[in-house]
């Protein structure tokens, strides 16, 4: 058979999950690790990394709205997916997506935003015209309060959202990697670490992206970008890289030592099939390079043209990183036949529905809204709160 | 009657939820066939399975499965003297249309028809995200095919490569152990098909059921026991080497 190495159950030939439930942890895992930088300024008080704290919760709101799509375009009933609200199954983890994806959405993400821009919001309210006028009135929810007390109630409020956000980025996360690592069926997936890996890997991706996000926006402002604050988030990176990277070996240890059942056919694997993805891609370019790259800039003093430089590069190499390990958890997990006797090959359609072109589309459009969302709630620091009319901001 | 709006607000969300299980109906009736009288499962002798592929074909014309995907399959096993841990399995077409013939030498050779195993505890029913696969009182796993939504997190879940996504009816499929055929007094197509009777059905609640007497008798394993899953389809004399 084409594409079929030794032996695979008949069923197994071809593979059931595509790159878009690649896409799906990915995107999820964005969310997580912009909101944990957001939660970072807000509630470890770490204040060099405010100018990113607006942008880090829009980031995380864009991709948060994505989220969702490459699950409901990869399911083969898509209109029965309101099922799993309605009548949702209490033994799957599946399940529980909708809720926790409810909870983060409405409950955290929309509230703390609300929150955070609601005096900005008040203030477009009244200095704008026509249409805007109305959107942003319609956004002010009829409150119109912007003076210190409503403010500072505003601030303590959102404290708490943010407090409760963190173990919800967590739990949203966390959970993602639970419906790989609670599939016992499946070695290259049953593990316990899976979700704690899942989380971290997040972090480096979220945190990675805003940074990066932050550079190339403050560049198109024409403004200077505010070195202490990229360097915190670096450094921030580079010691949530180095956790993310030694649980990743720890998992790799374990399973050669343990040499269980499946370790052949995992070995034989990763030495072909997914030698490119996760030696190569995940290992060497997307994890090794960067932290080594994030290491030069906490050992050797550089210049900040240099460092901003290094920033872009192991910035973007450490999203390729955590893709590819998205990539080899799900495509990989597939590629083995569960008698371990045999290995299929992942054929990615072009314009299918799952294709490449539907997962360069939903990777881009997260991008596409937050740059809606930018327009309509500008989060850069010169902005905030500065439209506030005095006559409304006084108490 | 006058409704207020807070009762209207109260009585919506119930009456969506009573229309919804009104859409579900109520299951096919089957005269004379109560599910919890019966437990069933499915023995396969595995010294009389001659690869013949007949319980295959039948199985595929009674069931209307589609080309390339398996309710049941036969396996070749070829394992060399000593070497377990590296047999040489093969199921062209699933072992439909039989096997090519086999070498002579020192290895011995062997047929494993495989189906789902019904497990009690199963893995694939543990995941759906909407309850739409299920274990009937009697034993039977089944998926409602209106209801799945196709996600195929019961097919990564399933240990034995069981379930598919149907191609055209994009939901899980999978062995109903021919729940048209058994809950009328028949037994499987696959069972009826077999020309040398290396599988049998088995109601383990029917105390006079004859597999009560052969596993009283025989050394029978399950598929892969170590994955805990209470699977209920027995093999007599199954090889170290099946996976």
């Amino acid at each position: 058979m084409p594409g079929v190495e030794g032996f695979m159950y008949p069923n197994e030939v071809s593979l059931y999950w595509s790159v878009l439930i690649v896409l799906y942890p990915f995107i999820t895992g964005l969310v997580a690790g912009a909101f944990i930088l957001a939660s970072l300024a807000r509630i470890f008080r770490v204040e060099a990394v405010k100018p990113t704290y607006r942008l880090a919760l829009l980031t995380a709101l864009a991709f948060l709205i994505v989220a969702p799509l490459p699950l409901q375009l990869h399911l083969g009933h898509p209109e029965r997916s309101y099922e799993m609200y309605m009548t949702p199954h209490r033994t799957s983890a599946m399940a529980m997506f909708g809720f926790v994806y409810l909870w983060y959405l409405m409950a955290v993400l929309v509230v703390e935003i609300w929150l955070d821009f609601r005096a900005d919001i008040v203030a477009l309210s009244q200095s704008t015209i026509g249409w805007r006028r109305w959107m942003y009135l319609a956004m002010t929810l009829g409150s119109a309060n912007v003076s210190p007390r409503a403010l500072a109630i505003d601030e303590r409020v959102g404290w708490l959202v943010t407090l409760i956000g963190v173990p919800s980025a967590f739990l949203l996360h966390g959970y993602v990697g639970f419906i790989f690592g609670s599939i016992k069926a499946n070695p290259w997936w049953s593990s316990p670490l899976m979700p704690v890996v899942f989380i971290f890997s997040a972090m480096v991706s979220g945190i990675a992206l805003v940074m990066l996000l932050y550079m190339a926006a403050t560049r198109l402002r024409r403004q200077p970008i505010d070195m202490l604050c990229v360097d915190t988030i670096a450094r921030c990176l580079f010691y949530i890289f180095i956790i993310d990277f030694s649980l990743e070996m720890l998992d790799l240890i374990h399973r050669v030592y343990e040499a269980d059942e499946s370790f052949r056919s995992l070995d034989f694997m990763v030495h072909t099939r997914l030698y490119f993805s996760q030696i190569v891609l995940q290992i060497y370019i997307g994890t090794l390079t960067p932290i080594l790259l994030l290491a030069l800039t906490q050992v050797i003093r550089l210049g900040a043209t240099a460092r901003k430089r290094i920033y872009a590069v192991a910035g973007s190499l450490a999203l390729v990183g955590i893709f590819a390990m998205r990539w080899n958890v799900v495509i990989g997990g597939q590629l083995f036949s569960k008698s371990f006797l045999g290995y299929t090959t992942y054929k990615m359609a072009l314009v299918t529905r799952e294709g490449l072109l539907v997962s360069i589309g939903l990777t881009l459009l997260p991008l596409l809204i937050l740059a809606v969302l930018v327009k309509i709630l500008p989060p850069w620091p010169e902005a905030e709160h500065a439209s506030i009319p005095e006559a409304v901001a006084a108490p | 009657m006058t409704l207020t709006r807070r009762q209207l607000l109260i009585l919506l969300p119930a009456a969506a939820v009573a229309w919804e299980s009104l859409l579900a109906g109520t299951p096919e009736a089957s005269p004379n066939y109560t599910m919890t009288e019966h437990w069933w499962s499915m023995l396969i002798d595995i010294p009389k399975c001659i690869g013949c592929g007949n319980c295959v074909r039948a199985c595929q014309a009674e069931n209307d499965v589609p080309d390339g995907f398996f309710r049941t399959w036969v396996e070749r096993y070829h394992v060399d003297d000593w070497h377990l841990a590296n047999p040489e399995v093969i199921s062209p077409d699933g072992g439909k249309e039989g096997f090519p013939v086999a070498k002579e030498d020192e290895g011995k050779y062997f047929f494993v028809p495989k189906l789902c195993n019904h497990c009690a505890d199963s893995p694939c029913t543990q995941v759906c995200p909407v309850g739409a696969t299920f274990i009937g009182p009697d034993g039977v796993v089944l998926v409602d095919p209106k209801y799945c939504l196709g996600c195929a997190y019961c097919v990564q879940a399933c240990p034995y490569g069981c379930r598919y996504i149907h191609p055209q009816k994009k939901v899980a499929d999978k062995c109903t152990l021919c729940y048209h055929r058994i809950t009328k007094g028949l037994t499987t197509a696959c069972c009826e098909a077999c020309p040398t009777g290396a599988r049998q059905l088995a109601d383990l609640k029917n105390p006079n059921d004859p597999i009560h007497a052969f596993l009283k008798t025989h050394s029978v394993q399950v598929l892969k026991p170590q994955m805990a899953t209470g699977a209920k389809v027995f093999y007599n004399e199954l090889d170290g080497s099946v996976r």
